[in-house]
């Protein structure tokens, strides 16, 4: 999407916030009603206790609230969720679906706005939508370059970030080709998760913005006439890197969970995470050393939002609504954002929050490892989904099939 | 039986025949993927096999096969993901054998870059499998045992001037085998199709054929599916040919083995060293599994444990408290659906079987492959059509239609391990309660049934055992809304918390070993005055 199209974007939600309130919160009022007695299904990635924890919180706030049970499915795999309501419209289950919410972005979302398999649009007609930061943290509304268009609702920032243990690292490199100086100068202390998983692939992005020589073509869908040798930098530079990485590229983490077992593991020496306030949170819970620090490129790194969506056929819509409103919140967005729980980024703008509201993220420390928001640097925009797709496939096909 | 299975296949061959098999004939990884499934089943089947067969020749009847015995409970209920998980922390450069030996003996400060795990070959996936394999295999020798009359060929043998190894495998074996025959397909399909370990242990570039059936049907693109399909069907076809290739390998060892009793030889000098092999490789395997149980149960009351420390800095009991209010609510459930399914099991089981007895059936050939249809087929070939048809059905996500799809796994498991003894107990004794005026339903509750009390509850821990370790069937039946121990386990896996992985992984021993203990206690509890009753 070009700038102009998505500053007319932005000014079109500017205009839905600005809207009547009283007309919205009338029908806000009838979905508080309808929600209330509702369980709400959210099918959200289990890996990792301290968001199950968080979730489990937000349930017992939604239960307060609202009268909202919320159940966590912990799926190993968003797509799992998305093969449930494919399936469910295969068999012709229009009504009653088992997926009432699904922590979703980038393919799956993609994926199923195509095949017209999401309810919306919901996202801007959310009483709490204007506190969100769409002028300042423009991924809110633009997932992978795809319009969000009120169909999913974002929760969360994510950006890349580098963890180094600082023990064993002095001065951590702060661009790809540093990068792979070091990793030639320090042999086996590196790694990416095996593509296609997402974060290894987002590493793939990351050198494709380093490399390339015009990285602004990586904001339109792939260009089949020039996309080998726009990439071509980027296996020339894998070529390069790979007899440096750990186990000599034979063998890779199979995704962010298991490159970060190797950083505790002190198999490597620097891994990387696409959440800022992962390093402290795991400190904080004794599973990281203390000496583990975050860094990001001087050139920025890729940053990207994470969502909320309703399948067409969920059962508790209300509820599901409820439960996406009651997350924006910013008691509930502070209490994300802070070290000890999540150390997840807020959506929201913190200007647009009444003072209580802003003492809450005021409060907040940053955790030992995390940057400050001036620190993180810029936020590179996402590529088309096409480009993760392509590179990804072409991925495996060069180093996937070694044997 | 067969009908979810073909009904689920056919959903399955739809999108494969969409274009799916043309994209998987370009998929460069194709022949390694195959070629790893051959190797990694034929392997691991092949060793688990000798090593279970070893281990009772030199071993039945002594002190030692007593304790093998007695080990069989815990290893069999452990969670194949689970045990990999063990494993994995054991042999990992970072592991703890590792870390046990550094810094003082290797000067390691920082693990080495070695690849012990997912490595090319495919060693650590063997064995991994292997570890598990035994142990089913073991379970299946004993309960066909006693059917075998095992203990005086033994002694016949042995008074003929035969070594124990030798005169096993010429009196005892033909026996035991045909017993053996279809818990041995099971084992071999069951290797080859493998998701959890092979995801965990085995190599990645490129994975087992059924792994990447798996990985593609979590591809987040749509199209993945088609691909996942028509790997499914050649996964299939891989197996069934396998089995062939098996099939082929049991008849020259029928021809070898009548060849190898007229050359007369004793084999008395095979006996000794054999038996240390038997010792070492089982003690091997033992210590191997010990070792990985111990490193989940402490990882789960580890405080910060770096390398190379070989013990946690501190204890805590943190990761239980938080674990426990989660477990308690899915050990209900997987418990009912385990009780459920396995009754079920049994029920038809046992009514089949004594169908066929008293009506003098002889299920053919077609009949046995219906059953374990189930079995041989890779779950992920048929499993996404079955969900479409309880979905249909509206079935979804109730704990019923969890408890009915893993009846479909958990039936041929429990007639795999009824049916022979079933079949092998002497009918004279039903021919003498005939003649003292028993009515056939009393011979079967009043003696057919007690007599048989052992192979009945082996066969009921095997389908609890089976039931709680299910992970996709249940996922898919259960529309994600059924949580058992296994699907919270298996999601925490994907994770890499080793501290929460170890927590549930032992959790989920102790719900199957239930089973296995009262499997084992309880005959000899009843049997304790019958010594003609105990194995």
């Amino acid at each position: 999407m070009d700038r102009r199209r998505f500053g007319q974007l932005t000014a079109l939600f500017a205009l839905g916030a600005s809207l009547p309130r009283m007309a919205l919160a009338g029908e806000w009022e009838a979905v508080l009603a309808e929600a209330q007695g509702q369980t709400v299904y959210w099918h959200a990635w289990g890996g990792d206790p301290k968001i199950n924890d968080f979730i489990a919180w937000v349930g017992e706030q939604a239960q307060a609230q609202y009268g909202v049970t919320l159940e966590h499915v912990k799926l190993a795999s968003t797509a799992d969720a998305v093969a449930q309501v494919l399936a469910e419209r295969d068999a012709g289950k229009t009504t009653g679906g088992a997926v009432d919410l699904i922590w979703i972005n980038g393919e799956n979302f993609a994926a199923m706005k195509a095949a017209g398999l999401l309810h919306g649009p919901f996202a801007e007609n959310l009483p709490n939508w204007p506190l969100v930061d769409v002028a300042g943290k423009p991924a809110v509304v633009t997932d992978f370059t795809l319009p969000t268009e009120g169909f999913e609702s974002p929760w969360a920032m994510a950006q890349l970030v580098f963890e180094y243990d600082s023990a064993r690292v002095a001065t951590p490199p702060r661009s790809v080709t540093a990068l792979a100086d070091w990793a030639a100068a320090n042999p086996g202390r590196f790694t990416y998760p095996q593509p296609p998983d997402y974060l290894g692939t987002t590493f793939l992005k990351q050198v494709l913005y380093g490399v390339m020589a015009d990285p602004s073509v990586l904001q339109a869908p792939v260009d089949e006439a020039s996309y080998a040798a726009q990439v071509a930098p980027l296996w020339a530079y894998l070529d390069a890197l790979h007899p440096n990485l750990w186990r000599a590229a034979q063998a890779f983490p199979q995704n962010e969970p298991a490159l970060g077992q190797l950083l505790a593991d002190a198999e490597v020496d620097i891994a990387f995470a696409f959440n800022p306030g992962r390093a402290s949170a795991e400190i904080a819970a004794g599973t990281l050393p203390d000496t583990v620090r975050t860094v990001t490129f001087d050139g920025g790194t890729i940053g990207n939002a994470s969502f909320v969506a309703i399948p067409f056929n969920a059962t508790a819509r209300a509820g599901a609504q409820v439960v996406a409103n009651l997350i924006l919140s910013p008691a509930v967005q502070a209490r994300a954002q802070d070290p000890a729980v999540l150390g997840f980024q807020t959506v929201l703008n913190l200007a647009a929050l009444t003072p209580e509201d802003r003492a809450r993220f005021d409060a907040l420390s940053l955790g030992v490892a995390t940057l400050s928001p001036a620190e993180l640097g810029p936020a590179l925009l996402e590529p088309h989904a096409s480009w993760m797709t392509r590179i990804a496939a072409d991925w495996v096909a060069r180093y996937g099939v070694a044997q | 039986m067969a009908l979810p299975v073909l009904a689920g296949l056919l959903g399955t061959l739809i999108p494969a025949l969409d274009g799916g098999f043309d994209r998987l004939a370009e998929w460069p990884g194709l022949r390694g993927a195959m070629g790893l499934s051959l190797v990694t089943g034929f392997a691991s089947t092949g060793v688990s096999l000798a090593l279970a067969l070893l281990l009772t020749a030199a071993l039945y009847g002594t002190p030692a096969f007593v304790r093998v015995q007695r080990l069989l409970a815990p290893v069999l209920s452990l969670p194949h993901a689970a045990a990999a998980l063990g494993l994995a922390f054991l042999l990992a450069p970072s592991g703890w054998i590792a870390r046990a030996i550094s810094p003082w003996a290797t000067g390691w400060t920082v693990p080495p870059d070695l690849l012990t795990l997912n490595d090319t070959g495919g060693v650590a996936l063997i064995l991994g499998l292997v570890v598990k394999e035994v142990p089913f295999l073991l379970l299946m020798i004993l309960s066909a045992l006693p059917q075998t009359d095992a203990a005086r060929r033994m002694m016949l043998c042995r008074t003929l001037g035969y070594g124990r190894v030798r005169g096993f495998a010429l009196t005892v074996l033909p026996a035991l085998y045909p017993q053996l025959r279809l818990p041995v397909y099971a084992v071999l399909a069951y290797a080859m199709t493998s998701v959890e370990t092979a995801l965990i242990l085995g190599p990645t570039l490129p994975p087992s054929l059924s792994a990447q059936v798996v990985l593609w049907m979590n591809a987040p693109d749509l199209q993945g599916r088609g691909l996942a399909a028509a790997g499914a069907v050649v996964q299939l076809v891989l197996v069934i040919g396998a089995l062939l290739v098996w099939r082929a390998g049991e008849i020259l060892c029928r021809i070898a083995l009548p060849a190898l009793a007229q050359s007369g030889r004793r084999g008395l000098w095979l006996d000794q060293p054999l038996a240390i092999l038997a010792r070492v490789m089982g003690g091997g395997l033992a210590l191997a599994m010990a070792a990985a149980l111990a490193g989940l149960a402490l990882w789960s009351v580890a405080g910060p444990w770096q390398f190379p420390d070989a013990l946690p800095d501190r204890l805590t009991l943190s990761t239980w408290s938080r674990a426990l209010p989660d477990l308690r609510d899915s050990a209900v459930v997987t418990l009912a659906i385990a009780a459920l399914s396995t009754l079920a099991a049994l029920a038809l089981v046992l009514g089949c079987l004594e169908a066929e007895h008293r009506f003098a059936l002889h299920p053919g050939a077609g009949a046995m492959w219906l059953l374990y249809l189930p079995l041989v087929m890779p779950q992920v070939a048929f499993l996404p059509g079955v969900q479409m048809l309880a979905l249909q059905a509206g079935l979804g996500g109730t704990v019923l239609a969890v408890a009915l799809m893993h009846l479909v796994f958990v039936l041929p498991y429990v007639f795999l391990s009824l049916s022979a003894p079933f079949r092998a107990w002497d009918t004279r004794i039903a021919a003498a309660g005939a003649t003292l005026g028993a009515a056939p339903a009393r011979v079967f509750w009043r003696l057919r049934l007690p007599m048989l009390m052992a192979p009945v509850l082996t066969a009921a821990a095997v389908g609890m055992a089976v039931s709680i370790g299910q992970y996709l069937p249940t996922l898919m039946a259960g529309g994600g809304r059924v949580e058992t121990v296994t699907t919270a386990a298996v999601a925490l896996a994907s994770g890499g918390n080793r501290r929460l992985i170890g927590a549930y992984g032992l959790l989920q021993i102790v719900l199957p070993a239930l089973g296995f203990v009262l499997e084992l206690a309880l005959p000899a509890l009843v049997w304790r005055n019958r010594r003609g009753m105990r194995a």
